[in-house]
């Protein structure tokens, strides 16, 4: 089950545990600003194959504009 | 949209897998790094505060009293069980017996912004409209936080509009 995080767990999974940024808003939200290091897989295109770059024995945190 | 993502990753099967629930706003509005090509909007996020006198609705004009004391607000926000919005009251407003029920006095429906909404037209609207606080809000009602109009106007009297 994944779990929700705040901004000081994403600073600590980055820092301590080489966490991998996935942002899944639309390519052209994504290009204008992003968090450092994040790749873009949106909602619609997230597969095995659009995946695949990331790697499965880190942690992977996701995140779009807010909880909205 | 990000909770999905996050299912849909570990279906895929990827162990650990967290949803950054701030987000990039949250991100954004403690004036962290970021990458890409611009431009770069001041948002409504950037610049609400986030400590916000609360009640409940089946609270009274003392709870009020209390919540707002010691604050630099002066409002207070009405809130349902789950943390969404119902109404809101300003101290000027507050009854003058404290058993009076929120309910009896409360402004209801207030309005309310998203976090990403663009602070230079925001603020262009507040202005016109004479508002000097407006609410921040996700898209499900639950309150996040309070933008002031003068807090806005200072942060883009600092930055150039792209």
């Amino acid at each position: 089950m994944p779990t929700e995080i705040d901004l000081s767990d994403v600073q600590r999974l980055l820092r301590e545990e080489g966490a991998q940024l996935v942002e899944v808003l639309p390519e052209r939200e994504f290009e204008q600003e992003h968090l450092p290091g994040a790749v873009n897989v949106s909602l619609k295109k997230l597969t095995a194959e659009t995946v695949a770059g990331l790697a499965k024995s880190r942690p992977v945190i996701v995140y779009c504009w807010d909880d909205g | 949209m990000s909770p999905r993502a996050a299912w849909q990753l570990e279906a895929l099967g990827f162990q650990r897998v967290y949803d950054f629930v701030g987000g990039k706003i949250e991100w954004l509005s403690h004036g962290l790094p970021t990458e890409g090509t611009g431009p770069h909007y001041a948002t409504a996020g950037e610049v609400a505060r986030r400590d916000v006198p609360t009640c409940r609705f089946d609270e009274t004009a003392g709870d009020i009293r209390r919540a707002l004391e010691g604050s630099p607000e002066s409002l207070c926000v009405v809130l349902n069980q789950a943390g969404v919005i119902l109404g809101r009251v300003r101290a000027r407003e507050l009854s003058g017996d404290d058993s009076t029920p929120i309910l009896q006095f409360m402004r209801p429906g207030p309005a309310t912004v998203r976090p990403r909404e663009e602070l230079r037209p925001l603020v262009e609207r507040m202005r016109k409209a004479g508002v000097g606080t407006i609410l921040m809000a996700t898209a499900k009602g639950r309150l996040l936080g309070v933008v002031h109009r003068d807090d806005a106007e200072r942060l883009l009297a600092g930055r150039p509009n792209p």
